[in-house]
């Protein structure tokens, strides 16, 4: 690493940790992660523990966020659910990301007629409204957790192909890349040494911000009864289930649905925050296309 | 070589609707191959209980399912520009017919929610730019991206909970006909519009404000400002003016968002348009449904995008000179 390479890094470092939000929504997200990671170490109840003589209890000492029509303890199932939720939203994300990345990067440094064909079918997937394209492949496939992973995921890999195309179109013209190809080194050396790095900064801000709606479309396939399902906990599908009891026992709609709002939020910032300081010009074009549903 | 295009506006033109041709003909390729991708014979699937080998025979030879692929496909496409799509696997009504019953729900619900979008979005983006690095703008900024990450279920069963099932305000849920009786159009439509149009109202808060904030960085403004023009008259006739070809692009944008992404909050409020068909028509394995429903959003999708570059095309003369 060169010595510019690090003070670039080191700056960046400085500038994120200056500001609040970003260091405020990491520190969330932080929390968020040890609690999906060790959801199964630290519920109180059972996620299926039924317990219908203590049914929709509100919350209390016993029951922080009270108990649900079968007496079923909502703390745990939120907890065991945020951990499906992550699980789905960072497999689906890393699917996106490598398969839209080697898509976008492949396109953009070959050029030519490869450029055109694969983003002509890039534009096709984007004519798809997201949760439209989810549930067609749900349609197809049958619902399930498999299903939803792949359903986001192949929802969002357009989005990584066009970031990493546009990126990689602009790093191929810089003279270190030229001098690079000149020294007669591989396309693949060239590609992993120069290439990749200099497009990182985008895509890592596209994550973020692709991880907060892969959450929220996790969540709305769930609730329809198509993503994960029962007995396994889900957020969407506990929002379902209040329907009915809403005005019986808020607590029920109120805890799993600020949960997603907490997560969400905070992937949300975090990627504001990051791409302030790696990619300032950008505009996402996640926002323009995001949550169908 | 003949030239027939001149003029530049109409070569873009012509450029956009044959670039939209080609994404449409790409979707009616995934849509076609939707059918024929699922694991096991659809037919056999959608009969379910009710399959007997005669039903069987007839639904697929109805459904021209036992011809070669291409064949099926140059017919599916054929039946589909003459606006046949086909049959339902579940009742086989028309689906063509199923469609368009169930598209003016949906617009009115779009409709609604824009409007309610953009009666937020507006002042708040328009102010949050004007005032950027204020505590207003901060609280703008801040509302909005909460807004972004609200789940619009969760949105619409809170709103139904609060005024619908506590006030007993408004019904929780249903849809009248506007031309029937505009009175109850108007009282079902408010809580499923305000759910579509805060999360709208949201993304588009932010969007217009860097909009507004990008011309106000122009060269133009400055020398506005410079040249001692009041700063009202700098904001509406130099800023907020030049700001409207962008916020018209995201209000395109997200009008096609919204018609096409509607299931989940029709589903909630039992509303009957094309989100809530899709939905039961995936539980029910309807794939004739499914794939009309997803052609006919594709394609206004497309359209409306279309339209939104044309009235651009139309409105900034950079495009039309370049």
């Amino acid at each position: 690493m060169t010595t510019q390479e690090q003070s670039s890094r080191v700056s960046s470092l400085r500038l994120l940790a200056g500001n609040p939000v970003t260091v405020g929504s990491a520190i969330v997200l932080a929390v968020v992660l040890v609690v999906a990671v060790t959801a199964q170490w630290i519920v109180p109840f059972g996620t299926n523990d039924v317990d219908v003589p203590n049914a929709l209890r509100p919350p209390s000492g016993e029951h922080w966020f009270g108990t649900d029509e079968l007496g079923r303890d909502v703390f745990s199932r939120v907890l065991v659910a945020v951990q499906a939720s992550m699980r789905v939203a960072v497999v689906s994300v890393a699917f996106a990301v490598v398969v839209g990345v080697t898509i976008g990067v492949i396109a953009g440094y070959r050029g030519g007629w490869l450029d055109t064909v694969v983003m002509r079918m890039v534009d096709v997937m984007f004519a798809f409204p997201v949760l439209l394209l989810a549930l067609a492949v749900v349609a197809i496939l049958g619902p399930g957790v498999t299903t939803t992973i792949l359903a986001i995921g192949i929802v969002y890999t357009p989005i990584f192909a066009r970031v990493a195309r546009a990126s990689t179109l602009s790093v191929r013209v810089e003279p270190f890349v030229q001098a690079s190809r000149t020294m007669g080194t591989g396309h693949l050396f060239t590609l992993g040494r120069h290439i990749l790095p200099n497009i990182a900064g985008p895509l890592i801000v596209q994550t973020s911000l692709s991880l907060a709606f892969a959450i929220l479309s996790e969540a709305a396939l769930s609730f329809l009864g198509l993503g994960i399902q029962p007995p396994q906990p889900s957020l969407g599908r506990m929002i379902f289930d209040s329907q009915g009891f809403v005005t019986l026992a808020w607590w029920m709609a109120v805890f799993p649905g600020a949960a997603i709002v907490v997560t969400v939020l905070a992937f949300n910032l975090l990627g504001d925050g990051l791409r302030d300081v790696l990619d300032p010009k950008q505009r996402t074009m996640i926002e323009a296309r995001r949550r169908s549903g | 070589m003949t030239r027939v295009v001149t003029s530049p506006v109409m070569r873009f033109l012509a450029r956009r609707v044959l670039y939209s041709l080609i994404v449409m003909l790409g979707v009616l390729v995934v849509v076609f191959a939707l059918v024929h991708l699922v694991p096991g014979d659809p037919v056999r699937i959608a009969l379910g209980t009710r399959y007997t080998p005669e039903a069987y025979e007839a639904l697929r030879a109805a459904s021209g399912l036992d011809r070669p692929l291409y064949e099926q496909f140059f017919s599916y496409a054929g039946s589909a520009l003459t606006g046949d799509l086909g049959v339902s696997f579940r009742n086989g009504d028309p689906v063509t017919v199923t469609l368009l019953e169930r598209l003016p729900a949906t617009v009115s619900l779009g409709v609604v929610g824009i409007i309610i979008a953009l009666l937020i979005a507006l002042p708040a983006g328009v102010w949050s730019a004007l005032h950027e690095g204020r505590l207003s703008d901060a609280i703008v900024r801040v509302t909005s991206q909460f807004g972004v990450s609200i789940p619009d279920f969760w949105m619409g069963i809170l709103l139904i909970a609060f005024f619908a099932t506590t006030l007993h305000w408004l019904p929780t849920s249903g849809y009248r006909p506007l031309f029937d009786d505009p009175a109850g159009w108007l009282r079902h439509i408010i809580l499923p519009g305000l759910t579509v149009g805060l999360v709208a109202g949201a993304i588009m808060t932010r969007y217009i404000r860097s909009a507004v904030l990008d011309v106000a960085a122009m060269g133009y403004v400055r020398t506005a400002r410079s040249k001692g023009l009041p700063p009202r008259v700098v904001t509406m006739r130099h800023t907020v003016r030049n700001a409207a070809i962008p916020v018209l692009t995201i209000t395109g944008i997200q009008l096609a968002t919204i018609l096409s992404g509607v299931i989940v909050v029709e589903v909630v409020f039992a509303w009957p348009g094309l989100g809530r068909l899709v939905y039961n028509a995936v539980a029910a394995r309807d794939y004739p449904i499914i794939q009309g429903a997803v052609l006919l959003i594709a394609a206004l999708f497309l359209l409306i995008n279309l339209v939104v570059d044309l009235l651009y095309a139309v409105v900034d003369p950079r495009i039309r000179l370049s």
